[in-house]
């Protein structure tokens, strides 16, 4: 059995002074911009009286005529045994369709409002060396992706709505609820104290579902540099998914391709930041060129 | 049989822990969801909502509906209020539906929780209006309030004041405020309108509000009347058995 490298305390050092630090969070500083972005859109109605998108993430229409639904609640109400209007329908089939473009877990790290939570409680977790905690399996997600589809038919409801805290989230920002703060508190625990990484990585099914449309998706980040990998284990540590890294950056992928294609991949980016030898970069899935030394890290003739 | 090798043993028992672990959370989320079903009185759904099981399925919680509400009407269900945490709902008591003609709510439902079908909102069955009780209803003690009936939208259609003597003075009217049902939207009008300190007459929902007659059942009457003849030929008229002295028709000896 080989000895896994020890993961580094300090992720992104070498990266920022090799690159400088914007360069080294730029996609970070992106990600939460759109984070902020995405949740502005629905915020400046009820705060400023600028209506540009009305409703929830659940379902909504922007500009008084863009309507977007959240496919996974569309999929939960039919199983439920409502067959949803046209415009619900329209909706559901506009998010599906630009989340296998930029990737469906991009919806993770790029809209979901639960994210910041998760990664506050995953930074303060490491900065307070809480170990690992209950790891449950990666796949139990899967479960409860199956569990909310089951649950909708036999019950007759939208089942994981009862309970889900992105949307409970966002309404309760949105409509300036109370109820959802509490949830908000819980997820933040659990991820603290009870399960590192526990939530976004390990339990919630619609991160899961949106994992599916990964397998389909176009956008990817591809180890396209990894012959510069010199093993610093960086892109390990930041990553909520670590798993979904070795195939690409070692070439043990059925393929030997270094496009990252596991579906549990969220299209973050963190690991384009921390890699002060770049050897990540976005790619479409089928593009398998690799570059040897990228061309500003090349050495000085 | 064969032993279980070791790698097929932990293959089943991650599957069954996973199932198990999902199988209870099933039923944690199935319970709450069950609470949800039971939609407390004082809480209406918006006009053309669907019937509340068909309802639970339907609505996705986005809020369009109470952000298109004119008057402040709609609100969600914030997680600690009775009704399925996001879904929509007034109480009649504090802002009753102003039944707008164009159904703004109706129209910004993305999903059809809030039924299409539905184009006049007279036609609108939120819930309906119960005098639900006749010892503090002014009009029931002889009083001219009136301020339910003035207030209907569907005045003199959903509420009418039915007039009948007044025991308790002899020679006074009372008039009743009486809803008929297949006029009443449920707008909440007359609940927000009642000047006691807790209303008379109140909007419940239809499951709660209205009987159902069994499905077997016959008014006779009306069956006579739809076959223009008794339905049994011959019913024997059996003899009357009246004390002494009594007449036919309870009247007694003059």
């Amino acid at each position: 059995m080989s000895l896994a490298p020890r993961l580094p305390e300090r992720p992104g050092a070498e990266a920022v002074a090799a690159k400088g630090w914007l360069a080294a969070h730029r996609w970070l500083l992106l990600r939460r911009a759109s984070q902020i972005f995405f949740l502005a859109l629905f915020l400046t109605g009820p705060w400023f009286g600028v209506w540009i998108t009305k409703g929830t993430l659940a379902s909504s229409l922007t500009l008084g005529i863009l309507p977007l639904s959240d496919p996974f609640i569309e999929l939960q109400s039919l199983l439920g045994g409502h067959l949803p209007t046209l415009t619900a329908i329209t909706g559901a089939l506009i998010v599906l369709a630009a989340y296998l473009l930029v990737g469906g877990r991009a919806y993770c790290s790029w809209v979901c409002p639960i994210n910041p939570v998760t990664d506050a409680a995953h930074w303060l977790h490491r900065r307070l060396g809480f170990s690992k905690g209950w790891q449950p399996r990666r796949t139990t997600r899967l479960w409860l992706l199956g569990l909310a589809l089951l649950g909708s038919a036999v019950t007759g409801t939208v089942f994981w709505e009862f309970v889900n805290p992105v949307t409970i989230f966002h309404r309760t920002l949105v409509y300036g609820l109370a109820g959802g703060w509490f949830v908000i508190l819980a997820i933040f625990l659990f991820d603290l104290v009870v399960s590192r990484r526990g939530w976004c990585s390990h339990l919630c099914p619609v991160g899961a579902f949106y994992g599916q449309l990964n397998r389909f998706a176009l956008l990817k980040v591809s180890a396209r540099g990894r012959a510069a990998c010199d093993n610093c284990m960086d892109c390990f540590a930041v990553c909520p998914e670590p798993h979904v890294i070795t195939p690409a950056l070692r070439g043990t992928g059925p393929d030997g391709s270094p496009v990252i294609r596991h579906f549990d991949c969220t299209n973050c980016a963190r690991c384009i930041d921390v890699c002060a030898k770049d050897v990540f970069g976005f790619a479409i899935r089928s593009d398998r060129s690799e570059v040897s030394v990228r061309p500003h890290l090349a050495p000085e003739s | 049989m064969a032993p279980i090798s070791p790698e097929r043993r932990r293959f089943l028992e991650n599957g069954f822990r996973a199932a198990a672990g999902a199988a209870c959370a099933g039923l944690v989320i199935g319970l709450l969801g069950e609470r949800a079903r039971a939609l407390p009185p004082t809480a209406l759904r918006p006009p053309g909502a669907l019937p509340e099981d068909a309802f639970l399925s339907a609505c996705v919680r986005c809020g369009l509906c109470v952000r298109d509400c004119p008057y402040d009407t709609l609100r969600l269900a914030d997680l600690l209020d009775g009704p399925a945490a996001g879904t929509p709902y007034f109480i009649a008591r504090e802002v009753p539906c102003e039944m707008c003609e164009d159904i703004p709510c109706l129209a910004a439902c993305p999903t059809g929780a809030l039924d299409p079908a539905l184009t006049d909102i007279a036609q609108a069955r939120m819930g309906l209006a119960v005098l639900i009780d006749q010892e503090t209803c002014l009009n029931w003690q002889g009083l001219r309030c009136d301020v339910c009936y003035r207030v209907c939208p569907l005045i003199d259609e959903a509420i009418t004041l039915e007039m009948q003597p007044n025991p308790r003075t002899g020679v006074h009217a009372l008039f009743i405020p009486t809803v008929h049902s297949e006029a009443c939207t449920g707008c909440g009008k007359c609940e927000r309108a009642c000047v006691l300190e807790e209303a008379a007459i109140k909007v419940l929902p239809l499951a709660i509000a209205k009987g159902e007659l069994g499905a077997h059942y016959r008014w006779g009457w009306k069956e006579k009347e739809k076959a223009g003849q008794p339905l049994v030929e011959g019913i024997i008229d059996l003899p009357d058995r009246a004390p002494p002295g009594a007449l036919p028709g309870g009247r007694s000896e003059p």
